[in-house]
């Protein structure tokens, strides 16, 4: 074999190796399906649908009524998105167009930091600071409740809602902001009356992405909500222990035996949180897609 | 970066002229409306960065200060003892490095070869839009549904068991998407000048890669390995039913051997043990944190040093 043959027969396995790695991200979703449905399909069969969608979840007694473990998700996640779109946004806003220099530099690496935090940490800051905290004011019997955990999980979505909020507003483009000062309007107006509006999607984008990091976030909830699979019907459930999909997973699988309905169950859980976040992030990413056609927004 | 400057600057002179074109009474006082609306907006955005940063000081504060006390060289080197309530941390350590190890192992050649595709080969197909997509799900699948998986294909499928391999492969997945979309921003980065002149040379594709782009594109592609690592060390949900080991007083030996971890210790000894010492609690958080946000500032570090060196 001859230099040229070997740089050529080099040149088409690396390409093929690289093709193949690129493909594989398809290949390992598609498996994460596989494998949940293959262990959690059985609990739509094994489980009358009347039972599944029962409010009273107690696998020792064959009861697996979804509902309270999925409003207590939801409810602990709109709760979080109440305090993180607001705080994001405005922070972010405070970022791109506000700050000086040295409040940036000190902002941005901040969030970083919030980012990188492990959540079993802040779990376990929430239980020992924040629940203590939050019984004290309350007066409640235990500070462990589901506004605690929403609590935390606002600031573990804050990274994600702020960073992307930052880039919307980065695509703004400057003859926007030229446009509202000319018309005599203050930087505060310009601001809050064209550039914002005018970031709409891309912050639309970034309250889903952070609902989606809330809905799956598993360990900090488990340890700061309580962990009560209660029906979280009226206002004042929201200073009550709630349960969430992920923590009742994460909870339960270790004392479950294989094979069993609830272990089944677990996993069918499972294949909803799957299809739940599925389904935000494909929502959230047509959104960045769209923006990608239309192009010539910078 | 100077925008707001621009701004600041082109927003004041017109202000300043239209009160000077119309000096009545009404235009003063909605100068001043405005004037002042501007000056509470502001504030209302900078004291939301204020709550948003301060509790960010206030839990790595509390942790320094009540976890310092219990950092000694035996709460590093030492087995745990009495029912993990005294003694050191060791295995718990040795555990998450191995296993971070494992995971970079595992995720760094797939992650950069498929970033490598994404920036480098790949058209603007449907399968292209398909391998982002996917990108953008694995990123945002919940780390306990990893957990799921890894127990169904690692651990039962391949039967791998609880072991470092099943934890390191399934945190490898989850750390895919980090470690592609960062070392694809990297590689991007790089001027399509230089895959010109090499090809210009009579390089290959893979040569000019090889040579030329990956070597550029290293430090920001090393910046994306330790962010995706970062999170893998710190993550605990996916390894609950895949690697923990509640308490093992012995360091593992084989890549078949479950482990303790510090994100699943932390856990264990603030839920699952009762009457734990609050200090060793405290001096465990602090560890993880520790390992974690070093590696964070080693990673933020790379990223600004090579920025201002570079050329191009």
């Amino acid at each position: 074999m001859n230099e040229t043959q070997r740089t050529r027969w080099t040149e088409s396995a690396v390409e093929t190796l690289i093709r193949v790695l690129g493909f594989s991200t398809i290949g390992f979703v598609a498996l994460i399906f596989l494998f949940l449905l293959q262990q959690g399909l059985p609990t739509f069969f094994e489980i009358p649908l009347g039972n599944l969608f029962g409010t009273r979840w107690y696998p020792t007694f064959d009861l697996f009524g979804m509902l309270p473990l999925v409003l207590g998700s939801a409810m602990v996640t709109i709760l979080a998105m109440a305090m993180a779109l607001p705080l994001g946004v405005a922070t972010a806003v405070f970022v791109r167009e506000v700050a000086p220099d040295w409040a940036r530099e000190i902002l941005k690496p901040m969030i970083e930091v919030l980012a990188g935090i492990p959540s079993v940490v802040l779990g376990f800051f929430g239980m020992t600071v924040i629940a203590p905290l939050v019984r004290e004011s309350l007066g409640a019997p235990t500070g462990l409740t589901a506004f605690t955990g929403a609590l935390i999980l606002a600031y573990m979505s804050l990274p994600t809602v702020i960073s992307i909020a930052e880039d919307a507003l980065d695509a703004v483009p400057k003859s926007c902001r030229d446009a509202g000062l000319a018309m005599g309007a203050t930087q505060w107006q310009t601001i809050w009356r064209v550039v914002v509006p005018a970031a709409r999607s891309g912050i639309v984008t970034a309250v889903m992405l952070g609902m989606g990091r809330a809905i799956g976030e598993t360990m900090a909830v488990m340890m700061v909500t309580g962990n009560a699979a209660r029906m979280p019907l009226s206002l004042d459930s929201l200073f009550r222990p709630v349960r969430t999909m992920t923590a009742t997973i994460a909870a339960e699988m270790g004392e479950v035996a294989q094979g069993s309905t609830h272990y089944h169950a677990l996993f069918g859980i499972g294949i909803i949180l799957f299809l739940l976040t599925f389904i935000i992030n494909l929502a959230a990413s047509s959104t960045i897609f769209k923006k990608r056609h239309r192009g010539g927004l910078r | 970066m100077s925008r707001p400057h621009l701004l600041r600057r082109s927003s004041t002179p017109a202000q300043q002229s239209s009160s000077g074109a119309t000096n009545t009474e009404t235009a003063q006082y909605t100068q001043m409306n405005r004037d002042l609306g501007q000056r509470l907006g502001f504030a209302m955005l900078g004291l939301a960065a204020l709550v948003v940063v301060v509790p960010i000081l206030l839990v790595i504060g509390t942790i320094v200060a009540r976890g310092m006390g219990a950092i000694s060289w035996e709460f590093l080197s030492a087995m745990p003892r009495e029912g993990m309530k005294a003694g050191g941390i060791l295995p718990a350590i040795v555990g998450t490095l191995l296993l971070t190890a494992g995971t970079a192992i595992a995720a760094i050649p797939v992650g950069v070869g498929g970033a490598i595709y994404l920036a480098e080969y790949a058209g603007d197909t449907w399968l292209t839009r398909a391998i982002r997509l996917a990108i953008i799900n694995l990123a945002g699948i919940p780390s306990v549904v990893y957990g799921l998986f890894g127990l169904g294909m690692f651990v039962l499928f391949l039967q791998f068991g609880t072991s470092i391999l099943a934890g390191s492969l399934t945190l490898a997945i989850m750390s895919l998407p980090i470690i592609i979309s960062t070392a694809e921003e990297a590689l991007r980065a790089v001027p399509v000048e230089f895959r010109t002149v090499s090809a210009s040379l009579g390089g290959t594709r893979w040569q000019g890669i090889r040579n030329i782009i990956l070597p550029q594109a290293l430090p920001g592609i090393i910046t994306g390995v330790i962010l995706g690592l970062l999170r893998a060390a710190g993550e605990t949900a996916p390894i609950l039913f895949t690697v923990a080991a509640f308490f093992l007083p012995h360091l593992p030996r084989t890549v078949l051997d479950q482990t303790m971890t510090l994100p699943y210790h932390l856990y264990v000894i603030s839920t699952q043990v009762p009457g734990m010492p609050p200090q060793i609690q405290y001096g465990t958080a602090l560890v993880l944190l520790g390992l974690v946000l070093s590696l964070n500032v080693v990673a933020t570090i790379i990223r600004s040093y090579y920025r201002r060196r570079r050329q191009w």
